[in-house]
């Protein structure tokens, strides 16, 4: 279905090739993952794939790519537009109608598809998405999972023979993740689609795999091969192939259910080892003033309530893993937290004082919020420029900023326009901006969105020595291993309301959505991570 | 198989809604009886909130009925400082005359003012806003977008930049408030010339983001396909377009100036039509574009637009037949007689109030139960909210 042969690929002005002579066979009716670091090259795989690379980013493409019989050279990706489906990072940026049935006819239009055929295939793809009570809404109106499945509906319409999609789930919670990987998976299985897609959160996407194309990065050659084996040594992997390998399995499990038929022994062993508290008890914090509160905090847009009556406290060095489906409310507290959204009704006290009433120069001393979107901080020229500006808007001794940065992370081109940076790098630069001023409530909001494993690493220890620092942490999150991983305490929101709130390992396990992939394959013991178990391991006896 | 049951919403044709309301504006164009010209602004502004949506564009009528008052205001207050003096009437009262140089004689400032000329100048202003508020209401009935995808093949492309430019107005005003917000957070200020700067930078950078990406996914969505055809073809679509729009314009002034060009204006205009239509024709066929659901003509359609020209119609047999109170003149100062045939016209393009189908009426209105989505601010509107233009929320920003 698609073949690469030899391709080679550099961009205009860039020192290395990203791709370095990859040859590539991908059969129809598979589903195949690409995975590896940020900046490897997985985007420009995927879209030489239907040509967009070279005919639209520029740069020397050498070799040769065929897909259907087709090559890129003698096709643009308009010409394609008939065999691949591709759906890019941002469903809401790729719209071009504003209704949701406009937009599932507009490929077949350009196509010149009969009317009769596109009214006819245009039912079909609401059956299959599931799309029956939008098709009239406005696109910008849909939450993220749905205008996932509307992009997915808006390509598959033109009935391609392949899928091409970059990171479908990194916006959607554990839920919405799941409903669009198994409308994908129902492609492949029901109708012989192949699809290709890029993804951070393997432990979402390798149960659903056929086959893995490693992307090593560097130019180094790509690592194909069936799932069980590849991750066997990836660089990336789930937590469930970490534990996996730990453990010894073979085959490695990719699903929770393999492995929890495997895990018998493995749970008979941890039996007499409690699993290590985390959580600061709540009584050792007795007598400490809370680090902000928030007592019955309503907030409404026009009829519609984001939030309904929220009763919090947050204690300083607390990690707090907020959670919820999209829609529930999270961003909306935290931009409450931080004083950017004033109360319909209620009142948030930060350390004594009322967020509305602070001077903004004053307010990022006591609160301070790393938006979804860290860039959004972000204008200066260079991360040198970012830090000064900082500096002085928070009157900080100069040079503060810089210092901060450098112990998220060491080793930044501090010459670097902010948008030449990694997600990565990004992300450590606008925590430092508003880490820097040393406030004693940081918020963070979807902070692991378009991360790969090793700055996910990097974030998680960051966030701890922050908490071990005394300042209390919250970051909303759809990240279930991330919020194992680092949380003290979960809360779930819905509709709103909070429905939960306890010790992060309580709130976790018990909940068949938010559960870790370890705390799944071990229940009922409530481990929540690899590494908690590596150590117990270590230190149990052995059998 | 389940299809969904829920009907979609009947929208009228954007096109019956725009020869119904060019239909009126005509005849306020036709008339300067202000009894008439009133009637007309109603009729425009009952049929509007009988039949618009809740879509955003609905809204838009307000904006012209303050556009028209605006006018008025203008005029009036134009007429009292530069108006023409010396005609006898009624003096209301008398401004200071202020001496202007020899050479701008033709200006006179100041003088007496008189009733006439205020009235005169309230009529003259009054037809200028009605005819914005017939506009207005095209606007606020008949979706910008459907009327663009009712375009000829050949202009489809230029529609689809027009229809992606009007959905960028609203990101736009959405990543300013976020952008404020953000800055807000770190302490720096919004205000002044290094604020707006500020703002400014990253707004326009994520614009940029956003525009490539668009243009990414319509590329890999078959947008610019083309259809292999013979020079022959596109020299004839060139060549007709060119020589049709050349004849427009010979038409057009024929038709103004009735004594030149030998009295040729309306056939040659006839001729520029079909030169036009010929081209447009055979170029779209170089686009195998095709087009989903398009909207239907059927008898509302029939009746708004007619409704519409039926008005049009009884004021121009009025003109033609010289009804007395078609045209009036305040001096000597009279109250304007009504005449029946052009007010029983104007009543007849009240029908689409009643015989449009309403688009309210559908069930897919109904705000959703569930909360926002994810993001806070204008994406998170909900169909109740939609009634108003998307404005950032600020009210966190401290002045």
């Amino acid at each position: 279905m698609i073949t690469f042969d030899q391709v080679s690929f550099t961009y205009t002005e860039a020192h290395r090739p990203t791709l370095q002579r990859v040859s590539l066979d991908i059969p129809e009716g598979e589903l195949c993952v690409v995975v590896g670091e940020t900046g490897t090259g997985k985007s420009t795989l995927l879209r030489a794939i239907n040509g967009l690379v070279p005919h639209f980013s520029g740069g020397t493409l050498a070799g040769t790519v065929t897909v259907d019989g087709r090559t890129t050279r003698d096709n643009r990706p308009r010409d394609l537009a008939d065999v691949v489906g591709f759906v890019g990072q941002n469903p809401l940026a790729s719209f071009v109608t504003e209704t949701v049935e406009d937009e599932l006819a507009y490929t077949m239009e350009n196509l010149g598809v009969a009317a009769d055929a596109m009214r006819r295939r245009v039912e079909d793809a609401i059956d299959l998405l599931g799309l029956q009570d939008l098709r009239d809404r406005s696109l910008r109106a849909l939450s993220g999972g749905q205008q996932q499945r509307v992009a997915i509906g808006a390509v598959l319409t033109a009935s391609p023979r392949l899928l091409v999609l970059d990171e479908p789930t990194s916006a959607l919670d554990p839920a919405a993740a799941e409903e669009v990987l198994s409308a994908l998976a129902r492609l492949v299985h029901d109708l012989g689609l192949t699809v290709v897609m890029a993804e951070h959160r393997l432990e979402r996407v390798v149960p659903f795999a056929d086959r893995i194309i490693l992307v090593p990065g560097d130019g180094a050659p790509l690592v194909v091969g069936r799932p069980e084996v590849v991750m066997q040594s990836s660089s990336v992997a789930p937590p469930l192939v970490e534990l996996g390998r730990l453990v010894g399995w073979q085959p490695l499990p990719l699903s929770v259910r393999d492995a929890r038929r495997k895990a018998a022994p493995l749970r008979e062993r941890l039996a007499p080892i409690a699993p290590p508290q985390r959580s600061a008890p709540l009584v050792a914090t007795e007598g400490r003033r809370e680090a902000a509160s928030a007592r019955k905090l309503t907030v409404s847009y026009g009829p519609v309530v984001a939030l309904d009556g929220v009763d919090l406290t947050i204690m300083p060095g607390e990690v707090l893993a907020l959670m919820g489906r999209n829609g529930s409310g999270k961003s909306t507290l935290l931009n409450t937290l931080s004083g950017v959204r004033r109360p319909t009704r209620g009142a948030v006290d930060l350390d004594g004082r009322d967020p509305q009433s602070l001077r903004a120069a004053d307010l990022v001393h006591h609160v301070g919020l790393v938006p979804q979107d860290p860039g959004l901080l972000l204008y200066g020229e260079s991360v040198r420029a970012e830090c000064q500006t900082a500096d002085k808007a928070s009157g900080l001794p100069p040079g503060t900023t810089m210092r901060t940065l450098d112990r998220v992370l060491p080793g930044m081109p501090a010459d670097r326009h902010p948008r030449d940076l990694s997600e990565g790098q990004r992300l450590a630069l606008a925590l430092a901006i508003v880490v820097a001023p040393s406030p004693a409530l940081l918020l963070l909001d979807e902070p692991t969105r378009g991360l790969d494993y090793p700055s996910k690493d990097r974030l998680i220890g960051v966030l701890r020595e922050l908490a071990g620092d005394g300042h209390a942490v919250v970051l909303a999150t759809h990240d279930v291993e991330l919020a194992a991983r680092v949380a003290d305490r979960a809360v779930v929101l819905a509709d709103g309301q909070i429905i939960t709130d306890g010790p992060a390992r309580r709130v976790v396990c018990h909940s068949p959505i938010f559960a870790p992939q370890v705390s799944k394959v071990l229940a009922p013991e409530e481990w929540l991570t690899v590494e908690e178990v590596r150590l117990a391991l270590e230190d149990a006896v052995p059998l | 198989m389940t299809r969904a049951a829920a009907p979609r919403r009947r929208s009228l044709h954007p096109v019956a809604w725009w020869l119904w309301a060019a239909g009126l504006a005509i005849c306020a164009m036709r008339t300067n009886n202000p009894f008439l010209l009133a009637l007309i602004g109603v009729v425009a502004c009952v049929v509007v909130s009988a039949r618009r949506s809740s879509a955003p564009w609905s809204r838009s009528i307000t904006f012209f009925l303050r556009l028209g008052l605006l006018v008025i205001a203008i005029r009036i207050v134009i007429e009292i400082l530069f108006g023409q003096r010396g005609v006898p009437g009624h003096v209301l009262f008398t401004l200071p005359r202020v001496p202007l140089p020899s050479w701008a004689a033709a200006v006179s400032i100041g003088g007496p003012v008189t009733l006439e000329s205020i009235l005169d100048a309230f009529v003259l202003g009054l037809q200028l806003a009605v005819i914005l508020l017939c506009f207005g209401a095209a606007n606020s009935l008949a979706s910008p977008y459907r009327l663009l995808r009712s375009l000829p093949a050949v202009l489809y492309e230029t529609g689809v930049a027009v229809t992606v430019a009007l959905s960028f107005t609203p990101e736009l005003v959405q990543s300013i408030g976020l952008v404020r917000q953000a800055r807000r957070q770190r302490g720096i200020p919004i205000k002044g010339l290094r604020g707006m700067r500020g703002v400014a930078v990253p707004v326009l950078e994520s614009a940029l983001d956003r525009s490539l990406q668009l243009a990414t996914s319509m590329d890999a969505r078959g947008y610019g396909r083309r259809v292999a055809v013979g020079m022959t073809s596109r020299r004839l679509a060139g060549g007709a377009t060119l020589g049709g729009l050349l004849l427009l314009a010979a038409g057009i002034y024929g038709v103004i100036d009735g004594g030149s060009l030998f009295g040729l204006g309306l056939p040659i205009l006839a001729a520029a039509a079909v030169l036009c239509g010929v081209g447009l024709a055979v170029g779209g066929r170089r686009t195998a574009r095709s087009r989903y659901r398009p909207d239907p003509w059927r008898q509302p359609e029939w009746i708004v637009a007619g409704s519409g020209l039926t008005a049009l119609a009884a004021i121009s047999v009025a003109g033609a037949l010289d009804v007395p109170g078609l045209t009036i003149s305040f001096s000597p100062l009279a109250f304007p007689s009504i005449p029946l045939l052009p007010v029983v016209g104007i009543l007849i393009a009240l029908v689409p109030a009643v015989a449009a189908p309403n688009p309210m009426a559908s069930p897919t209105t109904l705000p959703r139960a569930q909360g926002g989505s994810e993001t806070d601010g204008p994406r998170s509107r909900e169909p109740g909210e939609q009634r108003r233009p998307v404005q950032p929320d600020l009210s966190g920003v401290s002045t």
